[in-house]
């Protein structure tokens, strides 16, 4: 357990210095995917909850926040907290209905809801259809640190990281939490044992949504824009790959997802070029410009071969944590 | 004669577009549920198999010179192989886990095929054109009958009856459902149960290529024709369930109808209206309208 406090010692110091050493918009973007994946894994990993539509909660948020910012002129922390709010009311409307629904329903019912959001964003006056909102302000922190600073706005967002995930801590090792690990385990079980299960998945749903909301609002500040590729089912996609991809039902595994998705999106471009180069087939160019193809790729080589994801597999290896590789096991 | 100042016509019209669209729906739930009842995984990648049907019938039209009605057989049977491919080689080997990594398989690969087919055309919209004996329209007195879509509508509407009599009526389809109940009983019985599986992941595949075959002269053919029409389609599936055969053609039929109807009074809610229906069905009757109670 010590070496887990290490660990965490450790991330929060390379956190703190990184602006040193990488472009922190770059670290900003991790961070606000890292905290999304955390949020989706909220779910996934500890509640047994499977929701294919949690994009709608990332780019709805920033969609409200962007508009509270540009055109209603709030603070910039009032904007992120009404993105926050907002998705938790989604969260509270999608979430309401699907847990009528278990298994694959409940998947589909997530899909369905936040397909019909898609259409909500794209027709809706206020979201500037195809193109989005632009130039939305980063603004101040209270009137009193400039965001426009790139190093400013990177240790707000840091915070912000933080704060999101030391509530999911909180909350997984909460007497509720352990209420929806045993759902999760045992649903028949738990309700047979008294517990309101309806009412536990519920609150889980809303306080996922509201986290997801909380990063998706975050991002729109940090890159002043809100786009309907937040609110596409592939952001919904890419959500569940980075939680796959660390690690599900492990805390710290989807910030590793978030990191090496996004790291490879940046540089997928220049690999194609690479290996164009290389071998003389022209079509590796278009790697670049269709990322779906390997994420897609990477998402089947993850189910097939790597299911426990970048953590499980290290706690698997290192059995730093039982559980943790056990829990990664059986989700 | 009008009804709500809509000419009669034109409603008709438009009522006949939803019940074309409402095959396409039919046909896909169809394979989801007869892939679900013995997979007990949602085809994720369903709606990327009906935009390789499409893609494939526009490949041989374009470079083989094939005509539709070579298509129309050859299509249906290489998405099968496909499918049958596909289950063969990964599907296969995450049916001891949960079925949450079967979908999760199935995300990678509708995200992977819509990736090639975009990588190598871009997402801009292809069409061919419906073979020349229905290229035309017909009167038939009260309406004026696109023959393409009327053609549609038939063909799906027996493909789908066919489908119904194989799996309810026969003693293929006997067995078959036998399978879906309980699958080593079946095999205790000397049925070759993981043929039967691959072999009905393979005709569900099939299913779906052949909607993209009878869909592409409709619609444009684009490597993200699948996924919008997809997610609709679960929402079908949502509000008719996944255990009945006839509920899924029957829910898929009814939704394009409403939807037609809806986008000739209120064209903005046309996307919508289908999420719509599901939201209130499972408010009021969470398993679905043709759903059992587990």
């Amino acid at each position: 357990m010590n070496l887990t406090r290490l660990g965490y010692a450790l991330a929060v110091a390379v956190l703190v210095i990184a602006p040193a050493f990488l472009y922190p918009v770059l670290v900003m973007k991790v961070l606000c995917y890292a905290l999304f994946a955390c949020a989706f894994n909220l779910l996934i990993g500890f509640s047994g909850l499977v929701s294919f539509g949690h994009a709608t909660f990332f780019g709805g948020a920033a969609y409200f926040c962007g508009y509270a910012l540009a055109s209603l002129g709030l603070p910039t922390v009032l904007g992120i907290l009404t993105g926050t709010a907002a998705s938790a009311l989604i969260g509270l409307f999608v979430g309401s209905l699907a847990i009528r629904r278990q298994g694959v329903y409940f998947s589909m019912i997530t899909l369905a809801l936040a397909q019909m959001l898609y259409y909500f964003y794209l027709q809706a006056p206020f979201t500037g259809g195809e193109d989005g909102l632009q130039s939305i302000p980063r603004g101040t922190l209270f009137g009193i640190v400039d965001l426009r600073d790139d190093v400013a706005m990177y240790y707000f967002v840091v915070a912000i990281f933080i704060a999101g995930f030391a509530l999911i801590m909180r909350v997984v090792h909460s007497p509720f939490g352990q209420v929806l690990q045993a759902i999760k385990d045992n649903e028949p079980r738990a309700v047979s044992l008294g517990y309101d299960v309806g009412k536990y998945k519920l609150l889980a749903f809303v306080l996922s949504a509201a986290l997801a909301g909380l990063a998706g609002a975050t991002k729109s500040v940090v890159l002043g824009a809100a786009t309907l590729t937040d609110v596409h089912w592939a952001m919904s996609g890419h959500v569940i790959l980075m939680t796959l991809m660390g690690g599900m039902g492990t805390f710290a595994g989807p910030i590793f997802g978030a990191a090496i998705i996004v790291a490879l999106e940046n540089k997928l471009g220049d690999v194609g070029n690479l290996l164009a180069d290389f071998t003389g087939v022209g079509w590796f160019r278009a790697i670049g410009v269709s990322v779906p193809l390997v994420t897609g790729l990477i998402f089947m080589t993850c189910v097939l071969a790597f299911r426990r994801g970048v953590l499980g597999e290290l706690a698997h290896f290192l059995r730093l944590d039982r559980r943790q590789a056990k829990g990664a096991d059986d989700v | 004669m009008e009804i709500l100042g809509v000419p009669l016509q034109a409603l008709l019209a438009q009522l006949f577009l939803g019940l074309a669209n409402g095959c396409f729906y039919a046909l896909l739930s169809l394979g989801l549920a007869i892939i679900f009842g013995l997979l007990n995984v949602i085809n994720l990648s369903h709606g990327a198999l009906y935009m390789l049907g499409a893609f494939v019938t526009w490949m041989g039209l374009q470079y083989l010179g094939l005509s539709y009605w070579v298509m129309l057989l050859v299509t249906p049977l290489l998405v099968g192989v496909f499918g049958v491919i596909v289950e063969r080689t990964t599907l296969r080997r995450l049916y001891r886990l949960d079925h949450l990594y079967g979908m999760l398989l199935m995300i990678g690969l509708a995200l992977a095929l819509e990736g090639v087919f975009h990588s190598f055309y871009g997402v801009s919209g292809r069409s061919y054109a419906a073979p020349e004996v229905l290229a035309g329209a017909t009167d038939i007195g009260f309406m004026v009958l696109p023959d393409y879509r009327a053609w549609v509508v038939a063909v799906s509407l027996s493909v789908c009856f066919a489908t119904w009599f194989l799996i309810e009526k026969t003693r293929l389809g006997a067995t078959l459902r036998a399978g879906t109940e309980n699958p080593k009983m079946v095999e205790a019985f000397g049925v070759n149960v993981p043929l039967m599986v691959t072999l009905t992941y393979g005709f569900g595949a099939a299913l779906a290529g052949f909607a993209g075959v009878l869909a592409a002269p409709m619609v444009q053919v684009s490597p993200l024709m699948g996924t919008n029409l997809i997610v609709v389609v679960f929402a079908v599936v949502v509000i008719g369930g996944l255990s009945s055969i006839l509920g899924a053609i029957l829910t898929g039929l009814g939704l394009g109808l409403i939807e037609g109807a809806v986008g000739i009074f209120y064209p903005q809610l046309s996307a919508t209206v289908v999420f719509i229906i599901m939201a209130i069905v499972i408010m009021l009757r969470p398993v679905g309208l043709f759903g059992r109670e587990k």
